[in-house]
């Protein structure tokens, strides 16, 4: 490198005509004077390769900042240079691919329970969700469940989001907006198991969950946050609270959510809602000979304190849900009616307890009831696991008891889209 | 009859939020930096309210219903983005029956575009890692480079949005640029005989804010972002704040001070709080206000820390 330097000293000096003729004659301390010389022209000629260089390094940052939205605003600054590279390796090659979750979700119960007895260890769920924005117009959200013996579409809907009139459409299979915990998946319930009422009177686990579509409009008003929903679906749940027969026989879900903030840190949400279907009641040897509705009415209410400077180690939680059920069957219209309350207190950044008291009547025999509490301890090691341990004690009304200790395990990969509140 | 009047209760109905819509420029933003430098650009041709806090933690923001009514009405979104607000705003959003606001929308504007992003991950990431941002660091609104981009896409989307005041956002964008370049100078010079000082920050809130500075920033207390402390991590933390000779521990004024104290205690360091959002205490009101806040902070609990390191080694 330096000799090539010193070549090119030489050469570039022959060429700004060092004269030849007076450098023959002289003498040797004339030599030095030449070579000192030389090595000036050579210092002179590197600074000003170096600014050249410098120069046209400052020339390609420029470009370099400029052609992304260029910030015109940043004063010549070399930083400019480090703009966002966009999508990392991982995702560039599949930016299109809507976000993949898998979230699973184990149980292993122990104890006694003559009437509804659980497996001791159980994949319970594997839920994979695939969400993703459509078009400008509307986003997609899939949920497939995968249980111990088969998948089922759990939740698959198209939301639009920009319809005119300010009309939040679904359009697809969903959890129905009968309350507030028939609209939970199984991950984001604070128990490891549904309240009784929603066993008895609203489906159970599968819940109102059908094909159909939705429609939510808020109704503006100076006070508070005021939801409408209303729905229509096939006529089908998994358990037998609805079941159509014929494809008129569609069944309805509507529901009204109020919400208001009480302070920054505390807010009450209350609705009401109101469901109507055929039920399997009537279907005699697969023609529904006797026709009959099951009407639901539900009330649910939920108090929540976090304070915001303290949002990560503190919060609180009430919840309570009524349901009275109406229920037509040979023999007569059964009146039943259940509910639940619970509290929720977070102890710490990843510690959770919770109680909950259960009552509920059978759907078709209003005169039968079963009752329970739970207690529940949950530590969450980090957003994306947590393990719980639930403590419940149900009073069936066979007189039989059941005392079970409930563990669970939830965690889950991949992006999964955050809950609406 | 009766469906003419339907119709016409369906209008009233919807007329006053189309009609709404003329008036001030509706600007929510995500935080309150960027609600301060919206105020800064937008001035009194628009009306700016942030959905987060400064004194709360920006990745864990509840999405209530209220924020729907507020995002419902707005004309201009803006968001920290790079997934800082993964966790609440795409159901707020989705919600807010806006169409405006959707992402890609002509009024939702994603701040980090133009910015100077840091700790963009290499390679391989997991969550093994903790929650990690994949697509890099989203705190670098403390970078005052990165303010004046921020500060010159709102001008750019409120120009956009209302041509006929270009000329006077783009007067408010110069004036607010020429008021940070002046503070900017002194904060550099502030800073400047600290340069190299070492600190510890509990989250990774920090790196433009150190990067620009020039503070190194050599360990966290979160062993993991997103993780709370654990003990064999703080032991180590302590042993190579000991061996580096450490004296600042940096909090952001939404986590728990126990383990900092702790730390601080076995180290000899000095606890500082140091908002990393506007609004994160009284005193930092504005942008500007902020990096003075912060600024001013840091710069007497450094001169604190030497000047007790000098009284430690005295009387040995």
């Amino acid at each position: 490198m330096r000799l090539s330097f010193v070549v090119s000293g030489f050469v570039v000096a022959g060429v700004l005509g060092v004269p030849t003729t007076a450098r023959a004659q002289m003498p040797a301390d004339g030599v030095q004077q030449e070579i000192q010389q030389l090595r000036q022209d050579l210092e002179a000629l590197k600074k000003d390769y170096e600014a050249r260089l410098a120069a046209l390094e400052a020339r390609l940052v420029a470009a370099q900042s400029s052609t992304p939205a260029a910030p015109n605003v940043v004063t010549a600054d070399s930083q400019g240079a480090a703009l966002p590279v966009y999508g990392t390796a991982a995702s560039s090659s599949k930016i299109f691919n809507p976000d993949i979750a898998v979230i699973g979700n184990f149980i292993g119960t122990g104890g006694h329970n003559a009437v509804a007895p659980s497996p001791a260890l159980a994949m319970h769920e594997s839920e994979a969700s695939f969400q993703a924005i459509v078009d400008p117009y509307a986003r997609a959200d899939f949920f497939l469940s995968f249980g111990e013996t088969g998948v089922d579409l759990e939740e698959g809907y198209a939301t639009f989001t920009s319809l005119p009139g300010g009309l939040l459409t679904r359009v697809g299979k969903m959890r129905a907006a009968f309350g507030k915990v028939n609209g939970l998946h199984n991950h984001v319930l604070p128990w490891a198991d549904r309240p009784l009422v929603i066993e008895n009177l609203v489906g159970g686990e599968e819940g109102i969950s059908d094909a159909g579509a939705s429609v939510a409009r808020l109704i503006p008003n100076p006070w508070l946050f005021l939801e409408a929903t209303g729905q229509v679906f096939r006529g089908d749940t998994e358990a037998d609270l609805f079941e159509s027969s014929k494809p008129g026989d569609v069944s309805y879900v509507a529901h009204l959510r109020g919400y208001q903030d009480l302070s920054e840190s505390t807010n009450i949400d209350l609705g009401v809602s109101f469901s109507r279907g055929h039920n399997a009641a009537g279907i005699v040897d697969g023609t529904d000979v006797g026709r009959f509705t099951t009407e639901l009415y539900g009330i649910d209410g939920t108090v929540r304190w976090r304070p915001l400077r303290r949002s990560i180690y503190r919060s609180f939680i009430g919840r309570t849900e009524l349901v009275w059920s109406r229920r037509q069957q040979f023999g007569g219209q059964q009146n039943a009616f259940g509910y639940f309350v619970s509290a929720d207190y977070q102890l710490a950044r990843r510690w959770f307890t919770g109680i909950r008291y259960d009552r509920s009547d059978h759907a078709d025999d209003a005169t039968l009831f079963d009752r329970g509490g739970s207690l529940a301890l949950s530590f969450w090691p980090s957003e994306f696991s947590q393990v719980r341990g639930q403590y419940r004690r149900i009073r069936y009304t066979s007189d039989s008891t059941a005392n079970e200790l409930l563990f669970q395990l939830v965690f889950s990969i991949g992006v999964h889209g955050a809950h609406p509140f | 009859m009766r469906r003419t009047i339907a119709v016409l209760a369906f209008a009233t109905w919807v007329w006053p939020l189309t009609a709404l819509a003329q008036g001030k420029l509706n600007v929510m933003t995500t935080t309150e930096d960027l609600a301060s430098i919206a105020s800064e650009v937008g001035g009194d041709r628009v009306a700016v309210e942030s959905i987060a806090k400064g004194y709360q933690d920006p990745h864990f923001v509840e999405a209530k219903p209220s924020f729907i009514l507020k995002l419902q009405k707005a004309d201009v979104l803006v968001a920290v983005g790079r997934d800082l607000e993964l966790g609440w705003l795409p159901p707020l959003i989705t919600q807010s029956r806006n169409a405006k606001i959707q992402p890609g929308g002509s009024g939702y504007v994603d701040a980090s575009l133009t910015a100077q992003i840091l700790e963009l991950p290499q390679g391989q990431i997991t969550r093994a890692m903790g929650d990690l941002h994949a697509l890099g660091n989203p705190h670098y609104w403390l970078d005052p480079q990165n303010g004046r981009r921020i500060a010159k896409v709102m001008a750019d989307k409120f120009s956009a949005l209302r041509p006929g005041d270009r000329s006077y956002f783009e007067q408010r964008l110069a004036s607010f640029v020429g008021r940070l370049d002046e503070a900017e100078k002194r904060w550099l010079a502030i800073m400047a005989p600290f340069r190299g000082t070492k600190v510890v920050t509990y989250h990774r809130s920090f790196p433009n804010f150190a990067d620009r500075f020039g503070l190194e920033i050599a360990g966290y207390v979160e062993p993991r972002p997103g993780i709370p402390p654990a003990p064999q991590h703080t032991l180590d933390l302590i042993n190579e704040m000991k061996r580096l000779n450490i004296k600042l521990v940096l909090v952001e004024p939404y986590f728990d001070l126990n383990t900092p104290n702790s730390i601080a205690r076995a180290t000899g360091a000095e606890v500082v709080v140091m908002p990393p959002s506007v609004g994160g205490v009284k005193e930092a009101s504005d942008y500007i206000a902020l990096f003075d806040y912060d600024i001013n902070l840091l710069a007497t609990a450094i001169k604190k820390t030497t000047t007790n390191a000098g009284t430690d080694v005295a009387p040995r």
